[in-house]
């Protein structure tokens, strides 16, 4: 047992111990998959999901009982994209502490990018990560690489990741250079079924950026990308799927360009789908003013207008997932000078309260929203069955306790990285329970 | 009478209070410069750390002269010869250094926002010398102090600043520091040159040298750095002169008490042509002389006082 | 001290400086900003008027080399030094407006130093207040006054202050 001083509580996940029943009562059901958002009582069985009624049907005995009372119940979050840092650089993450800081998140599931050392480009890495996060207390699917090494010059075999345990192919951190060798990906992918998930960056226009090219870049004196360098491969890369008939997932969009561009290439029909991150959506390049390298990711934080753009998208269905892009560093690559400091914030302990605050208290994301973008899209772009209460699914379930007021304290995270631009916010709720499996794996007590 | 800053950043937000004690204290120790002693023991048992990252002979002296002519004891750290070329990072370097029991810290770096970093490793003054495309305070300061030595007054007068504007951080704090002035200042370059979002630096921006002239009491012409020409900024070193250089044709077309600046080194041929840099409207050598005072007056007002102590 | 007093003063002073300093050619008057330049011009007119010479004359300001820089909470503000001439084997008359701790004169005998090394040094003051902390004697003596460490000796001259007059104030006791 995993206890912090905050009232948290991480419980050992063991998958071999006996399924006891469990009934949720009286929380606010929200599965938008079945189009529900009502009170109900949710009853698990043999760690799935036995029934939604207003009341226990009769002869239902729960072993464990959790009032939900003014809390919501939704089916398991799921993050799917993370940077876990296993294997390679298990001094900023493991997989076991990547698993935990999920898992206090209110995630059930995760899907951790290649970008390793070694990258998870072939069927062997694939499996190392998946056995790694057999005993964690989240379900871990990994992504295998676009590229052998993340060159972007030869294909990773797809089939064997795939076989592994792939959902998806990606070599976020970078685009792949080279468009003959981007189609010839898509086409490969149709294969498999599986999407091929675009980090959308022009380097030659990128290049020695380190913030949003804008008006704040100016001030600052630090040189920019501008959004042009990601709403050009946007382009291609949406052109490319177009053309190929493959399905791509456009990573981390950021600007109110590439929101454009993926608006319209589904009214025309490309199988696009894409994501944001929390940190977009709370943030913008007016708030690098002090330099503070725990803002400071790649790509960037952009201006108010790129912004509102993003949260039209998600009002209207454009913007498909949000995610964190999770991304532990070391002190020692972010404690140094602005234009030292490696790209990259963590988000899996961050991303539910930052949308609750910002989104959901502002009535610019529907409770019913949040849980189709962070945990039933997902899910279907992967080509998982989580993200839904249905009887018979998993019991991944979150338990949200929408009320709490509570500040982000990077001190209790459990996370090994501490690179969270949100620091000291105060904010509105919280995962109060993560059930995995029908097992409570993580559990907040108290209210502060 | 002190200014209302403790430390020497930028001349962004700083006040017209606060720019007019610093010239006016440069004044007075530029009377010390014509002296035969040419030092004072103001600052005598103050240790100031020149913390030079970036290559930099013309400033580092300037600093180190303003230093010992205050008769404080300077310390030079740079690149080359420290620990930092062995991979020490910016902060345990600090330490370091203030372990040693040091004042202040004069610092250039690559990096934008290293001073205002420092700020926050140390309880020492830190005066930015130059911080990647960033701030130059001093230089500024020095060449406001120039033009109110040659021209009387700051207020109402207007300055043209031709040249790379985009990798120009002299150009910034002159463009912030002459507004607090009440100056008018006009940004000048090649569209390659200027900054994409020129707005935010509050004055006029124009690729139109002939416009930029028109009206003006000063020209500060910029140093353009030949690497900008590899990397695809401007096509050749003829048009370039052409268009944004300074000879003496253009010269004499313009009022004849305006006065000719450039922060240095010259590219003579360039930029500025020869018989205008050593002609009667430079001010050039000027600069450098106030480029002491200025510094000792910036070093006099920032250390000492109980703050510190 | 009221206006025709203090004008007195100044001409005694003048006359004793006269007595003490017999050649004319080889003087220099040197007013302490910021008043004592206002009593050295004064002084300097004087003497112009009986021995019909103009006298060298300059300004000091010893904001450079006081002895409190690290502790003061505040730096003063650095005020013009003009001396146009070479101090070197010049009898010197250094003028300043109240004497008392003696550290100003100090500072002004360091800055001086920088300027050269004069043949005399000679100190007027119009007050001497007393309560000396360096081993200092002032030369010419206006009006010696007896005070107290919790009051004020301040002059004002017309020059900036529309009077001249000498005042002792008494600081208020603070609670």
């Amino acid at each position: 047992m995993l206890e912090k001083k905050n009232g948290q509580i991480l419980y050992p996940f063991d998958p071999a111990a006996p399924k006891r029943s469990m009934l949720i009562k009286n929380g606010r059901v929200i599965d938008p998959a079945n189009s529900i958002d009502e009170t109900l009582c949710v009853g698990v069985d043999q760690g799935r999901i036995a029934w939604l009624a207003k009341e226990p049907p009769p002869g239902f005995a729960a072993h464990m009982e959790i009032d939900a009372e003014g809390l919501w119940v939704t089916p398991g979050l799921m993050d799917m994209h993370v940077h876990l840092r296993e294997p390679g650089r298990e001094d900023k993450e493991t997989i076991e502490t990547g698993t935990q800081a999920a898992c206090a998140g209110g995630f059930t599931a995760v899907a951790c990018m290649p970008n390793t050392n070694p990258v998870l480009d072939e069927e062997s890495k694939i499996r190392y990560v998946a056995q790694r996060a057999q005993d964690c207390s989240c379900r871990v699917f990994p992504i295998g690489s676009i590229t052998k090494a993340l060159a972007g010059e030869e294909l990773s075999p797809f089939g064997e990741m795939v076989r592994a345990g792939a959902r998806a192919v990606s070599d976020d951190g970078k685009s792949v250079r080279k468009s003959n060798i981007m189609k010839n990906a898509l086409n490969y992918s149709k294969s498999f079924g599986i999407p091929v998930i675009c980090h959308c960056e022009d380097n030659d226009l990128s290049h020695g950026g380190h913030m949003n090219e804008g008006a704040m870049s100016s001030l600052l004196g630090v040189w920019g990308q501008p959004s042009i360098a990601e709403e050009i491969i946007v382009s291609r890369d949406v052109l490319l799927a177009q053309y190929t008939g493959a399905r791509i997932h456009i990573a981390h969009v950021s600007t109110a360009g590439s929101v454009r561009i993926i608006r319209e290439a589904k009214k025309q029909g490309v199988a696009v789908t894409c994501e944001t991150c929390p940190h977009y959506l709370a943030l913008t390049d007016a708030d690098l003013a002090s330099y503070n390298t725990n803002m400071k990711m790649n790509p960037p934080l952009r201006t108010k207008k790129d912004q509102e753009a993003l949260l039209a998208g998600l009002a209207d269905g454009t913007i498909d997932v949000i995610a964190s892009d999770h991304a532990p560093h070391v002190s020692e690559e972010k404690d140094v000078e602005f234009d030292a400091a490696a790209f990259g914030v963590i988000g899996l302990e961050t991303s539910l309260p930052v949308i609750m605050t910002y989104l959901i208290e502002k009535k610019l994301l529907r409770p019913s929203q949040l849980v189709e973008k962070m945990s039933l899209l997902p899910n279907r772009i992967l080509g998982l069955g989580g993200g839904t209460l249905s009887a018979g699914r998993f019991a991944d379930i979150t338990i949200i306790d929408p009320k709490a007021r509570w500040t982000i304290d990077s001190r209790y995270f459990y996370s090994k990285g501490r690179n969270t631009p949100f620091d000291g916010l105060e904010v509105q709720g919280r995962a109060k329970y993560t059930i995995l499996g029908g097992i409570i794996v993580y559990e907040r007590r108290g209210t502060s | 009478m002190s200014l209302s800053i403790n430390h020497l950043l930028g001349l962004k937000g700083v006040s017209e209070k606060d720019i007019t004690l610093i010239l006016d204290t440069a004044d007075n120790f530029y009377e010390v410069l014509q002296r035969e002693i040419k030092q004072v023991p103001t600052l005598k048992g103050i240790t100031i750390v020149n913390l030079f990252y970036e290559n930099s002979t013309r400033t580092r002296i300037s600093f180190e002269l303003a230093e010992k002519r205050l008769s404080a004891s300077p310390l030079n750290f740079s690149t080359s010869t420290s620990s930092v070329s062995k991979g020490e990072s910016l902060r345990d370097t600090m330490r370091n250094i203030e372990a040693m029991k040091i004042d202040m810290v004069v610092v250039r770096h690559g990096a934008a926002g290293v001073p205002a970093f420092l700020t926050r490793c140390t309880n020492a003054t830190i005066i930015n010398a130059g911080d990647g495309l960033h701030e130059h305070p001093t230089q500024a300061l020095l060449d406001m102090m120039t033009i109110r030595q040659k021209l009387g007054k700051l207020k109402g007068l207007k300055v043209a600043i031709i040249g790379d504007i985009l990798h120009s951080r002299v150009a910034r704090s002159n463009a912030w520091g002459m507004s607090a002035m009440g100056m008018k200042v006009v940004l000048c370059g090649p569209p390659t040159l200027l900054p994409q979002h020129p707005e935010c630096l509050g004055v006029e921006v124009t690729d139109n040298m002939d416009k930029a002239l028109d009206g003006a009491n000063v020209i500060m012409m910029l140093r353009l750095q030949m690497e900008r020409q590899n990397a695809g900024l401007f096509p050749s070193i003829r048009e370039y002169r052409e268009r944004y250089g300074l000879d003496l044709e253009k010269l004499s077309k313009l009022p004849r008490d305006i006065i000719v600046m450039h922060p240095g080194p010259i590219n003579r041929g360039i930029e500025l042509a020869s018989n205008v840099a050593d002609g009667e409207h430079s001010v050039i050598l000027d600069q450098v002389t106030n480029g002491v005072a200025v510094r000792m007056a910036v070093l006099y007002l920032l250390g000492g006082g109980g703050d510190n102590a | 001290m009221d206006a025709p007093a203090l004008d007195r003063a100044l001409t005694r002073i003048t006359h004793q400086i006269l007595e003490k300093n017999n050649d004319l050619n080889n003087f220099g008057i040197v007013g302490m900003q910021t008043r004592g330049v206002y009593l050295a011009q004064r002084i300097a007119q004087k003497i112009g008027a009986v021995e019909h010479v103009t006298l060298l004359a300059g300004v000091l300001d010893v904001t450079l080399y006081r002895d409190d820089y690290r502790t003061a909470f505040k730096q003063p503000k650095v005020k013009v030094t003009n001396i146009p001439f070479n101090i070197n084997g010049i009898d010197m008359v250094l003028v300043d407006d109240v004497l008392y701790t003696g550290r100003t004169v100090r500072a002004a005998l360091d800055a001086l130093t920088d300027f050269g090394r004069p043949k005399t040094i000679q100190c007027a003051t119009l007050i001497d207040r007393g309560h000396r902390e360096m081993p200092i004697v002032a030369d010419y003596i206006g009006m010696n006054v007896t005070t107290r460490s919790n009051q004020e000796v301040a002059l004002k001259v017309i020059e900036i202050d529309n009077e001249d007059s000498v005042w002792l104030m008494e600081r208020e006791p603070t609670d």
